[in-house]
């Protein structure tokens, strides 16, 4: 995992709430086994035109379409991003689309963890400020919003000004990019030892073990 | 020594601590890993890549499910969906490489991952259950810890049996009295929804308490821990009882003898303690409520049949506004329409919220001696092999097929769209699953979720029809 700082970028305006993973990448993409390659198929349904064969035209009302917001590396949506089927793959099509962080009042448990594994930052503004920045990223598009995530801070050359909490062990990790499985396993004596004990609990044994 | 009151998910939580670092999430212990073929194929490459073992294959349980075209024993084998069938086979080999048992698409015991776990015993009161698929909250029901994660977190749990995780918040709602006939566990739980809102519970595991709730069955209260994810909470539970147990014994992975007893035991420590505090309590009263049928494109937009889709006036802020006039475009509907005056093309019966046996039996009570409207298109999906078996030596399937709904082979089937069995675009269906997302059940199509009952009723009439009116008229000479 990259490691993550200070982020400055002009952003994309999703002004909804309850935005689901089956939005942010359809089913139909769920079936490839890689792990990359996903960014092409975000938010699919609603960035092509579904009429078309192939369905390879896209819908030039849809904001990710539109050529200014071309290259931004921050998305701003409403309440509730996320929510729905715990598919990592809105991760990684969200990251691999060139995002770097969400902005939004809150995000679904799921999808607040898995932005988390791949390098995205997540920050949570109250509904007034997200709404102030929709409004500026609207109007101007070409609109630049600064995320600080050592400082905790979304920053706006128009002065805007805002704080966001985060786990600062979530922080450490993404500030430094680091990679779960290294880490848990530094309590890998912890780990032996509990199992040794927790193997007697056979109660808790997925299959059957007969005292 | 006093000692605090607990609820039953702290207790859960506290026997699985391996670590708690200072300033960093817990560690907490997996007991139960559940794998299928859509969540796992990267997290197996990631272990290979970095040379990793599964820690604990006995601890590990893989089937196949979404992809699994469910039209017959000889499509499942031979799926012409090349990528598919590619995901299939990863699992396959992936299986056979790292040891886990694999319960193959003709396998008696495969199913829908979230009906093999309790069908199979492998899933038990006190243990804490993770699965790369949201609606793993459904074995909450048993009175487990049991959640959702991604394929980073599928990874994690493979090579250290652990998941670092940060202690949910506790929510406890209460569900009192006698349900009215007609209303389901699939009722209560969208009911709660409603009132709470798909972000509702976020951050929180819900304990499901009361007498409605305790008077359910195994199934009912399944249903209602699989849809907690769509209250946005981390998991659900209920607290194991009596027919927890009976539930549970003499299933293949079920102790026995000795061990049976100590386990129950065991089990009878979990409910929550006497004046022990939750974060949050709701208190819901069970004759309030009505069966109901959603109408938007989010789980929590939903009506009571007697209701009417909502207006504008309803909406309780500007960004349910904007969601409830996106919802009135794609779903085709108009704000004051009556419920009942909604006409469907597909009925889908199944899925792991509704596609056990119980849910057959409920369907199939009200089909009985009718047929589906004309034009409607039917079918019932059992949620796995054991339910197909039991349902075929108790003859529903025969009372399903002559009353013109197709029967099927066990999948998740057309809860996601993932497979052959997907809405064209416009379809309108009444649907036992779980989301009623845009283009879940396939693009552009439009999905009501409904209770088996009220499913079976709407297949009959070809509308959403009040089961409590039509069993006491046209159901009446069953």
């Amino acid at each position: 995992m990259e490691p993550i700082n200070i982020i400055t970028s002009k952003a994309v305006p999703l002004p909804l709430p309850n935005i689901d993973t089956d939005q942010i990448i359809p089913k139909q993409f769920l079936k490839r086994i890689e792990r990359t390659g996903y960014g092409e198929f975000l938010f699919f349904d609603w960035r092509y035109d579904l009429d078309t064969p192939d369905h390879v035209e896209e819908r030039k009302d849809f904001v990710l379409n539109k050529s200014e917001y071309k290259g931004a590396e921050i998305l701003i949506a409403e309440k509730n991003f996320g929510c729905g089927s715990s598919r990592e793959h809105a991760a990684w099509a969200i990251n691999q689309y060139g995002f770097r962080a969400v902005i939004a009042p809150t995000f679904a448990d799921i999808f607040f963890s898995n932005a988390g594994k791949n390098g995205i930052v997540l920050a949570r503004l109250t509904e007034e400020e997200v709404q102030t920045l929709i409004e500026r990223c609207t109007k101007n598009p070409e609109h630049k919003i600064t995320i600080n995530l050592e400082k905790q801070t979304v920053t706006d050359e128009l002065g805007f000004n805002a704080t966001f909490e985060i786990d600062p062990f979530r922080k450490y990790c993404l500030l430094n990019g680091l990679d779960d499985i290294g880490l848990t396993l530094r309590h890998e004596e912890s780990l032996d030892k509990f199992e040794e004990k927790h193997n007697k609990d056979f109660w808790s044994a997925p299959k059957a073990v007969t005292a | 020594m006093s000692t605090t009151p607990k609820t039953l998910f702290e207790k859960v939580w506290q026997q699985h601590i391996v670590a708690e670092p200072q300033g960093e999430p817990t560690i907490l212990y997996i007991d139960l890993h559940l794998v299928h073929e859509v969540t796992s194929p990267q997290a197996f490459d990631g272990l290979r890549m970095a040379g990793r073992k599964i820690r604990r294959p006995d601890r590990t349980i893989a089937t196949v499910d979404h992809n699994v075209p469910t039209t017959s024993a000889y499509d499942r084998l031979h799926i012409v969906d090349q990528v598919s069938a590619a995901q299939v086979n990863a699992l396959r080999k992936n299986c056979a490489e790292f040891g886990v048992e694999f319960f193959d698409v003709q396998d008696s015991s495969q199913g829908i991952v979230h009906m093999i776990g309790p069908e199979l015993g492998a899933t038990k009161p006190g243990m804490t259950i993770v699965c790369g698929d949201s609606h793993t909250s459904t074995h909450g029901a048993f009175g487990a810890l049991a959640f959702g994660i991604g394929t980073s977190e599928v990874e994690h749990v493979m090579a250290t049996q652990t998941l670092p995780q940060s202690k949910p918040k506790t929510f406890r709602i209460t569900v009192d009295g006698e349900l009215p006939f007609g209303v389901t566990a699939k009722d209560i739980i969208l009911d709660i929804i409603g009132k709470i809102g798909t972000d509702g519970a976020t951050g929180h595991v819900i304990e499901y308490s009361g007498s409605a709730i305790r008077s359910l069955s195994m199934e009912g209260r399944m249903t209602i821990c699989n849809m907690s994810i769509e209250a946005g909470a981390r998991a659900g539970m209920i607290a194991p009882d009596e027919t927890t147990f009976a539930y549970l014994m003499g299933r293949r992975f079920s102790p026995t003898g000795k061990a049976w007893d100590e386990a129950i035991a065991h089990w009878k420590t979990l409910p929550t303690d006497e004046g022990a505090v939750f974060d949050r309590e709701l208190h819901i009263d069970a004759a309030t409520l009505a069966p109901a049928v959603t109408w938007g494109t989010s789980p929590g937009m939903h009506a009571t049949i007697d209701g009417t889709v909502p207006s504008l006036d309803d909406a309780k802020t500007e960004a349910d506004r904007k969601s409830f006039e996106r919802a009135y475009e794609y779903m085709d509907l108009k704000p004051g329409t009556p419920m009942e005056e909604i006409k469907i093309d597909t009925v889908f019966l199944g899925s792991c919220t509704n596609g056990r046996i119980e849910d057959l039996r409920a369907a199939a009570a009200i089909v009985k001696g009718h047929h589906i409207a004309t034009k409607i298109r039917a079918m019932v999906v059992p949620g796995s092999q054991a339910v197909k078996r039991q349902a075929e030596e108790e003859g529903l399937d025969e009372v399903f097929k002559s009353a013109g709904f197709e029967w099927r082979e066990p999948g998740c089937s057309m809860c996601l769209g993932m497979n052959p069995d997907i809405l064209q675009p416009g379809e309108r269906c009444a649907s036992t699953s779980n989301r009623n997302f845009e283009g879940r059940q396939g693009r552009g199509g439009r999905t009501h979720l409904v209770s088996p009952e009220m499913a079976a009723v709407a297949a009959i009439t070809g509308h959403f029809t009040d089961i409590r009116k039509w069993k006491q008229t046209e159901g009446a000479k069953n």
